[in-house]
């Protein structure tokens, strides 16, 4: 069964369109990269799959269930910037995740528990290189760092579908490939379900397992509004080129 | 030569001219002061500075015939209790009132009209109310500053909560927040700090309405004593008591900005973030 399913589906902001007639299939393991023009409706969809926004009309299913309507465990997200805790340590942003999820009142824990969440948390962050700058605080780090330990506070709940939404933008090129690195590892040891938006076609033939190029197909210039994006390609990547090009 | 904007003073510059103007208002007064009295020995309007310090020591400083206190650190204890019981408890209602109401769409829908309409009542305007309903006791001193201080910290709360990026809150409840667990665990923990600086902003607002209530009715405190002596035009005390009253200001300012430097070190280098 495919852990997306959407059949038919439309976004409308009053008149103005965003996504037309929208159909697509996600499996689990897929990682979908999602390219396309800027103001074509890409964080749009994000955020549907977030369920910050919902669709006008269509079907659109997680895990053959409709879509969440608020955000949830299930769908991790990671923003090209603004979402770390500025009050929280690296190490502190991590814990958030565990202990929110096991102290629902308080959303703190003490004792044992507070010692199991650490080492996890330390674990993470030690995955995603982070070991070193526990107790800094996220203003402290450097861009590169900051989302590394964005992912970081995702994956340690575990989601069954990481949203990225250009997560690597404001980043200098370098960094930049090291993080694809550490994306495409955390994605393969964690067989996570992954669609990222990007600006970057390179990046997006790079990493995906699958590119998504969204567009507007029909422009009518006496209404910009009328019409909105489709999925204009739809380019499955083979994996083994993939691995091939990690190994490089 | 350097633009006039691009010239930085050094530390020590720095010091020398912040103070001084400070320097050259105390100079301007002994001059103007020492004018005076050469014309009239008897003026009070001008006292001189060593007039302020004798009269300060015989009829403030030194213990009272009947009581055996001290006038001025009577007065000095009396208001900046009732100060501080003021700005305590509207903090206390502005955290608890700001925050929900900048975060639930809900409370916010069914009470910001509200906010906004109390906030515009002049607190002056209702203290005959206070004094009639609490008496001319400390309570309706207190609720003065209370009713007066709060709106504001409840309404630059409300906005701070309001502009809390959005980004931070969708994060939290991708991590499994629920409305409590987010307020408590982020919203508040980064309001705290914002809230000692809406009280640094309104404790300016306090003292007014402190003093004004003072001046009505009681027995001590810094605004009392300075409209008591006023029948007798003794500015020799009013003016070391206005002098107390900035420093003390200034002091509570100053001590709450250290005070949030160093609970919140994280809340100084945020804007890089
Ligand atoms: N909350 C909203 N209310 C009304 N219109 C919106 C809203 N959010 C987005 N839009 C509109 O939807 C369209 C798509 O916006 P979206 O942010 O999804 O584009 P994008 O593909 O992510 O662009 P970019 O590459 O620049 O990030 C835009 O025309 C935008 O004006
Ligand atoms: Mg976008």
């Amino acid at each position: 069964m495919s852990l997306i399913t959407i059949k038919n589906l439309w976004k409308r902001y009053g008149d103005n369109v965003v996504l037309e007639n929208l159909s697509l299939e996600i499996k689990a393991g897929e990682f979908c990269t999602l390219v396309g023009p800027s103001g074509c409706g890409k964080s749009t969809f994000l955020k549907m799959l977030l369920g910050e926004e919902s669709p006008s009309k269509g079907v659109f299913l997680f895990e053959g269930k409709p879509f969440p309507s608020e955000p949830s465990v299930e769908r991790g997200i990671v923003f090209q910037r603004y979402s770390l805790f500025s009050h929280l340590s690296v190490l502190e942003n991590v814990m958030l995740g565990i202990e929110l999820g096991k102290s629902p009142f308080l959303g703190k824990l003490f004792g044992a528990a507070k010692k199991a969440a650490r080492e996890e948390a330390v674990a993470m962050l030690e995955a995603v290189g982070l070991g070193s700058v526990l107790h800094h605080y996220p203003s402290e780090l450097s861009g590169g760092m900051q989302q590394r330990l964005s992912i970081a506070q995702s994956l340690v709940k575990k989601p069954k579908l990481l949203l990225l939404d250009e997560p690597f933008g404001a980043l200098d090129p370098g960094i930049r490939a090291d993080m694809h690195a550490l994306i495409l590892d955390l994605w393969k040891k964690n067989n996570l379900t992954v669609v990222m938006v990007t600006h970057d076609l390179h990046e997006g033939f790079y990493l995906g397992t699958r590119l998504l190029v969204f567009d507007k197909v029909r422009n009518d210039p006496q209404a910009p509004n009328a019409f909105g994006a489709k999925i204009t390609y739809d380019i499955p990547l083979l994996r083994e080129k993939k691995e091939e090009k990690n190994d490089e | 030569m350097k633009r006039l904007i691009n010239q930085k003073p050094n530390r020590g510059n720095a010091l020398l001219l912040g103070l001084l103007p400070f320097i050259i208002l105390v100079i301007v007064y002994v001059f103007a002061s020492h004018a005076r009295l050469q014309e009239n020995a008897e003026d009070k309007l001008l006292p001189s500075i060593a007039q302020m310090a004798q009269t300060m020591d015989k009829s403030a400083l030194s213990p009272s015939k009947r009581s055996g206190e001290i006038i001025f650190w009577n007065d000095t204890l009396a208001s900046l209790q009732r100060l501080g019981l003021g700005i305590g408890i509207s903090a206390t209602l502005g955290l608890m009132i700001g925050v929900p109401l900048g975060l639930i769409p809900l409370v916010r829908a069914g009470f910001s009209p509200f906010i906004a309409a109390f906030s515009m009542v002049p607190p002056i305007a209702i203290l005959p109310i206070l004094f009639i309903v609490f008496g001319m006791g400390e309570v309706a001193k207190v609720a003065l500053i209370v009713i007066g201080v709060t709106p504001i910290i409840v309404r630059d709360l409300q906005h701070r909560v309001e502009e809390f990026p959005k980004e931070q809150l969708i994060k939290a409840q991708t991590l499994g927040a629920s409305s409590w667990t987010l307020a408590v665990r982020i919203i508040i923990p980064q309001m705290m700090p914002r809230l000692l600086d809406a009280v640094r902003l309104t404790l300016g607002t306090a003292w007014i309405f402190l003093i004004s209530s003072e001046a009505i009715a009681a027995t001590e405190g810094l605004g009392y004593r300075i409209f008591l002596v006023r029948r007798y035009l003794a500015m020799d005390m009013i003016l070391p008591y206005v002098l107390w009253i900035t420093v003390l200001a200034f002091l509570a300012d100053f001590i709450l900005k250290k005070f949030t430097c160093k609970l919140f070190p994280w809340y100084a280098k945020k804007d890089s973030l």
